[in-house]
């Protein structure tokens, strides 16, 4: 029997390991080595340049104010978002006023949740066109709303002033569903004896989600940090499609640049690699540091 | 690492752009080296056959599958195989040629014909500097396929070489005639009693009249607000003569900003002070403005002389759309109101390394035969670059109108290529500074300052090819 395992392991493990191997591995290191030379992607010459091409990113301007953006994204997507999931998910699991003991969600629970995810099950492309039509400076539902009471009608998308923000609510709004989701099926673990205790302690709502809720959901909230966190440092697919990092680059994020340096309005394919290697160390350093801040006791219901 | 493996390792036959991932990286096989085996397939040259075509080589044609569909490419491939039975032809299109095609580059073994166009274009300085394309010029030089008496290039319009070429060699077919003006409907006009202004005064005048009317006399495309700098550079060039575009062409010094730029800059400023743009422009994407346009929420729209085709579909009958040229400044100017900006457009090009490079020259001559640039003008109702194309075809309204003006504008027609030469310059740069000025955030001064900008930090950047043009 022990000789026997050791095939069949082998058979289950080999082929998910070598593709593994194959298509993520290997492409990873090769942007290592690509991003050492001055490839421009449609010949097989490729000269070794040493560290020119990050030489040349520190000093590229449109590559800072594309991390300056991410950096925001980083600060302020993960906090709304997980501060709205769990308000919503709170309110759906126990904002009920139903008897004063009991704890139960909101009347219409079950249609919130079922509407709160719904832009999770639109594919991000569509989100991202959806949104750009609402936020049309003639034709859109958000200026035909502000028309109707009166107010004025800013150009949103078209206005740099706002276009990065209009990118950044899409982002947060069509990643909360997912959330609510999540914080609502732990919140649905934690022992209802538990709250009845508090309640009949005499806390309040807010002093149970804060003294209760949170700290018993911690690891879940880590796990949407670190989700957030990496999707901040993305934002590619919404940015590329409403408002391609303009008006004058005033919602560019560095996968826009790396996508416009190689595919776009150059083809410097060996820098475009070196973005591409700085945004992994960058990805890198934002999760481990999320795993580090984060890290708490584990509270195991007993 | 030898330079030996660094080759073979970069000559990956993928290349994914996984930008969730975080990653821009190339996936390895053992695809083909830096010998590439361009022309592998070669016939003897004849007086039948000048470009020596194997005649039972396949041919493989990539088609850009934008506004002009793919259905006119499938009858130049018709055409090409009622000439060589034997050879077979593989047709695919698509709208996103540089992610489709650059794996196969890198392969070498790219295919033999590639209309490279839209917004996922190739970026043609680095296609050259790579010696991606094969020369063209024995297409140049070969028999018209049914104009007795005429080479190739004896039967293109003024202008198709130029623009196709790099360092003085031919590589790039631009198949389309277009030309670049300020639109606007006959209907509307008539209906309304105004008349075209031929004058900058006079159109200023006029956007008066029509704001007082209680429509916007401009609309433009704020998320591609570079269609504004095309009547802005026209406008300098009526007022400078040709050399103002060469200069820029050429990354000269300061080029951005000569006099007649300035004196361009500052007149068309007025139509943003003078809030003759439509509320919001800014945030409308090209569609969305052309549209508000034919809904004749706005009077004039910048735009190349492919907008009735795109319009098609929203076009309201009899709506009638008129191309003009920029308004002259004054009679200061070198060239006369009528000149206009044509060029060739739409490209399609020879990779050097394809196997079947005699076959995609003589699929570019059946293409540029009297009989394939009519079966295209009736099919997408565009101008080719073949002279007299158009002759004893049915025209829509806006096309007819493309001809006469182009007619009209003769010898004084002019262009520019510096969006050839450097994509970057154009799509990214000089669009950032269009946007920031056609929505009055920053003066004339500062947005030739903006663009200066922009072709400085081309003409620095070591790692882009430079090309020079002498006329």
């Amino acid at each position: 029997m022990r000789q026997g395992r050791l095939p069949l392991i082998l058979t289950f493990l080999l082929p998910p390991l070598a593709l593994y191997g194959i298509f993520v591995l290997s492409p990873y290191l090769q942007a290592f080595q690509i991003s050492t030379t001055d490839w421009m992607g449609y010949s097989a010459q490729a000269d070794p340049v040493g560290m020119a091409n990050f030489r040349t990113l520190l000093n590229d301007g449109y590559v800072w104010n594309a991390l300056k953006n991410n950096a925001i994204l980083l600060a302020v997507v993960p906090v709304v978002t997980i501060g709205l999931g769990l308000f919503f998910a709170s309110m759906l699991t126990m904002g009920g006023r139903r008897g004063r003991a009991g704890v139960t969600g909101v009347r219409g629970t079950s249609v919130y949740r079922l509407v709160y995810f719904f832009p999770q099950v639109l594919s991000v492309v569509i989100i991202a066109l959806l949104w750009k039509e609402i936020y049309s400076p003639t034709s859109g539902l958000l200026n035909g709303a502000l028309r109707a009471v009166g107010l004025a009608t800013p150009a949103w998308l078209g206005d740099p002033r706002f276009a990065f923000w209009c990118v950044l609510a899409v982002m947060v709004w069509s990643n909360v569903g997912f959330y609510v989701v999540l914080f609502g099926a732990a919140m649905q673990a934690i022992p209802r004896d538990i709250y009845e205790a508090v309640l009949l302690d005499g806390a309040s709502r807010t002093t149970m989600l804060r003294k209760i809720t949170i700290p018993l959901l911690w690891d879940t909230i880590q796990v949407a940090w670190i989700y957030l966190a990496i999707a901040a440092l993305d934002g590619f697919i919404l940015v590329q499609l409403m408002t391609n990092g303009g008006p004058n680059f005033s919602s560019d994020v560095i996968g826009l640049r790396m996508y416009d340096t190689s595919f776009g309005s150059e083809n410097k394919f060996g820098y475009a690699s070196a973005i591409g290697v700085a945004m992994f160390f960058l990805t890198l350093s934002v999760a481990v540091l999320a795993l580090r801040t984060a890290r708490r006791d584990r509270i195991e219901y007993s | 690492m030898n330079r030996r493996e660094i080759l073979r390792r970069s000559a990956a036959a993928g290349l994914l752009a996984t930008p969730a991932a975080g990653l821009l990286a190339g996936c390895a096989t053992s695809g083909g080296g830096d010998e590439g085996d361009g022309g592998a397939y070669k016939g003897t040259k004849s007086e039948q056959n000048p470009l020596g075509v194997a005649e039972d080589a396949p041919l493989e044609v990539v088609i850009f599958n934008g506004g002009f569909g793919e259905d006119y490419a499938k009858a130049h491939e018709a055409m090409y195989k009622e000439r060589y039975p034997k050879a077979e032809i593989k047709h695919s299109a698509t709208a996103e040629i540089s992610k489709t095609l650059q794996p196969r580059f890198v392969d070498g073994s790219p295919p033999d014909v590639v209309n490279n166009s839209g917004a996922g274009q190739i970026d043609f300085n680095g296609l050259v500097s790579q010696n991606a394309l094969a020369d063209l010029g024995e297409l140049l030089a070969a028999p018209s396929l049914d104009t007795p008496g005429k080479t190739v290039k004896d039967t293109l319009l003024p202008g198709t070489v130029e623009v196709g070429s790099y360092d003085g060699r031919f590589l790039v077919l631009n198949y389309t005639y277009t030309v670049y003006g300020i639109w606007h409907s006959t209907k509307l006009f008539a209906d309304r009693g105004w008349e075209d202004a031929k004058t900058w005064d006079d159109h200023i005048a006029l956007c008066r009249r029509i704001k007082a009317a209680g429509i916007a006399p401009w609309t433009y495309a704020g998320v591609h607000p570079r269609y504004m700098s095309w009547p802005l550079i026209s406008t300098a060039i009526k007022l400078g003569g040709p050399s103002v575009a060469l200069a820029i062409d050429n990354l000269e010094p300061n080029a951005w900003k000569s006099d007649a730029m300035k004196t361009a800059a500052d007149a068309w400023h007025q139509i943003v002070k003078d809030k003759f743009i439509l509320a919001g422009s800014p945030g409308l994407d090209h569609k969305q403005s052309q549209t508000a346009w034919c809904q004749g929420k706005a009077a004039f729209i910048s735009c190349g002389s492919w907008l009735e085709s795109e319009q098609k579909d929203v076009t309201p009958p009899g709506f009638n759309m008129t191309v003009a040229p920029t308004p002259s400044l004054g009679s200061g100017d070198k060239l006369p109101y009528e000149a206009i900006r044509g060029t060739a457009g739409e490209p399609f090009m020879v990779p050097a390394k394809a196997k079947n490079v005699a076959g995609g020259l003589e699929y570019f001559r059946t293409m540029l035969s009297r009989k394939g640039a009519q079966d295209f003008t009736k099919k997408v109702a565009s101008l080719p670059v073949v002279a007299g194309a158009t002759e004893g075809v049915d025209l829509p309204y806006g096309l007819s109108t493309v001809v006469k003006a182009l007619d009209a504008s003769g010898s004084n027609g002019f262009n520019w290529v510096y969006n050839n030469y450097y994509r970057k310059l154009e799509r990214n740069l000089v669009d950032a500074a269009c946007g920031e000025f056609f929505s009055g955030r920053i003066g004339p001064a500062e947005f030739l300052d903006q663009c200066q900008k922009g072709a400085d930090s081309i003409a620095g950047d070591s790692s882009v090819k430079k090309y020079k043009r002498s006329a």
